[in-house]
């Protein structure tokens, strides 16, 4: 049976004037989850409708199979990934000693097959680190979202916090503009979140796919008409950084279904 | 190409052109038109499916979809699912979309109830009208609307 | 293209004459054939079509799908149990490859 129409709407406008109201700097940050429809909610609430989860799958897979001149798999070194990957994805980006610079789980993932498995880096998008980085992060499920931006992490922080208020392309926006002052409210016939990053890689319906964050910024910038970052850039690291300080005390939803 | 007497007014003839380009302007936007519901009975006929009678089924669709490409849909006929009483086919079709069928669920009296669930793609606004062919040779229909919108920021 | 095994939720246990939902879930692009490449040209269909599952060797549900199924494609659907066995899946592609999985159920 068809939802009624009016109760529809109304559901919509209760949400859309709650969201609105209760913003980020209220100090309580919403997932992306609480922006999406019921529908796309059911798809990520069960492991086994959740497409992402078969992208996970391959990363669990990838993890037991051995690689590169070292002819050794991640779980070699670091066992049942349930437990040594277990948190990882709530403290990253985190400061990286050999880079004097912040790293993210994806350049990590790269670092490891590099020094360790003496193996080639795999390209950011390509469907191997995207399954790695949707397994690992899978691990962390459940879990607070608690990045460390104190010590060496803190100029770095600020970077990334500037760029998230910086006005930049042809729209000449600034991130804040559309999710802090506006999250909540439709964009034509889009609902605006808080771009929280507590859900990535993340299955976009408009991918038909999963994808990581650093593509989702590459599109955002995109849609502003600003000149795009590379994925990995520190630009989009650091602001990564901010972001996930930003939305500490979600809980990691890794893989999730968004629009 | 304004008037030369009058760089501000609009000539003659840049006006009509303007009225028939926005005319032509609305005619482009999507609509279900006579051609895709014919399209659509053509293939509700071809399943056997004229005359169908209308009730007992259950069709579950969002009212705005998230996005087009992904859809989900639940399908329920009520039947009590026996060797002589069953649901044998539910035909889905996508009445706007550039072809109209979308899938046949073939249920058995194993099933134990004709329900399943899928997700589909919507090309626009349209109808769903799900067809259910019993055991018995009867057929029946219902229709449900899914608006379907152009995302926001760069669709 | 499916590169991943497919995801099936059965129930490991059902009571005798139980109605039991089961979900799949595969990996596929499910290209429609109506895409464009980066030069204009048509990509070429390439979906999965048919869908079948069976118990202990008998179909009891099946799908013709179009392309207007979704990309990575759910299917929900129920089955009484009567018996213990082996519930098998196979998802046919267009290029005539037959993705399979398959899980036990204890009845009783």
């Amino acid at each position: 049976m068809q939802k009624n129409t009016f109760t529809g709407l109304m559901a919509g406008a209760a949400v859309a004037a709650v969201f609105s109201i209760a913003a980020v700097a209220s100090g309580e940050p919403k997932s992306g989850y609480q922006f999406a429809e019921p529908e796309t909610r059911a798809m990520q609430d069960d492991d086994f409708s959740n497409p992402a989860m078969l992208v996970a799958d391959y990363g669990g897979d990838l993890w037991s199979t051995p690689d590169g001149e070292a002819n050794k798999s991640c779980e070699d070194c670091h066992g049942d990934a349930a437990v040594s990957m277990k948190g990882v994805k709530t403290r990253y980006p985190t400061y990286y000693q050999p880079w004097g610079k912040m790293i993210n789980l994806e350049l990590r993932i790269n670092e490891c097959r590099k020094n360790n498995q003496k193996a080639k880096a795999w390209k950011y998008e390509s469907k191997e680190m995207i399954g790695m980085a949707s397994y690992v992060g899978y691990q962390s499920r459940g879990m607070s979202m608690a990045v460390d931006i104190g010590g060496k992490a803190t100029p770095f922080f600020k970077k990334g916090k500037e760029f998230f208020y910086e006005r930049r392309g042809q729209m000449d926006m600034a991130c804040s503009h559309c999710h802090e002052d506006n999250a909540g409210n439709m964009i034509r016939a889009n609902l605006l979140s808080e771009a929280q990053v507590n859900g990535f890689p993340t299955y976009r319906l408009k991918w038909s796919g999963v994808g990581t964050l650093h593509r989702r910024f590459k599109g955002c910038n995109d849609n502003i008409r600003a000149e795009p970052f590379k994925r990995g850039s520190d630009e989009y690291v650091n602001l990564e950084l901010y972001l996930a300080w930003r939305g500490r005390g979600l809980t990691v939803e890794t893989p999730s279904v968004r629009n | 190409m304004s008037s030369k007497e009058n760089p501000r007014k609009i000539s003659r003839r840049h006006a009509i052109l303007l009225v028939g380009a926005a005319a032509a302007a609305a005619g482009m936007l999507p609509r279900v038109s006579l051609a895709d519901k014919e399209a659509t009975e053509a293939a509700v006929k071809a399943a056997g499916g004229d005359g169908a009678s209308s009730g007992g089924i259950t069709l579950d669709l969002p009212q705005i979809a998230e996005n087009g490409n992904t859809v989900p849909v639940g399908v329920e006929v009520e039947s009590p699912m026996t060797a002589d009483n069953y649901v044998k086919t539910v035909h889905l079709f996508a009445e706007g979309n550039p072809n109209p069928q979308v899938c046949a669920m073939h249920f058995t009296p194993a099933s134990g109830i004709a329900k399943a669930s899928t997700r589909i793609r919507l090309a626009k606004t349209q109808n769903i009208v799900a067809l259910a062919e019993m055991s018995d040779g009867s057929f029946r229909r219902e229709t449900v609307e899914v608006k379907v919108t152009i995302g926001g920021c760069g669709g | 293209m499916a590169s991943a095994k497919p995801r099936v939720k059965v129930p490991k246990t059902a009571a005798s004459g139980e109605i039991i939902e089961i979900k799949s879930l595969i990996s596929h692009t499910m290209e429609s054939g109506q895409r464009k490449d980066k030069e204009g040209k048509l990509i070429p269909r390439k979906i999965i079509n048919k869908f079948v599952v069976t118990f202990n060797g008998k179909e009891f549900f099946s799908c013709d799908w179009a392309p207007a199924v979704a990309a990575n494609p759910y299917m929900a659907f129920h089955m009484r149990a009567t018996e213990s066995g082996t519930m098998e899946f196979a998802w046919t592609d267009d290029d005539g490859t037959v993705y399979t999985d398959k899980k036990d159920l204890k009845v009783g």
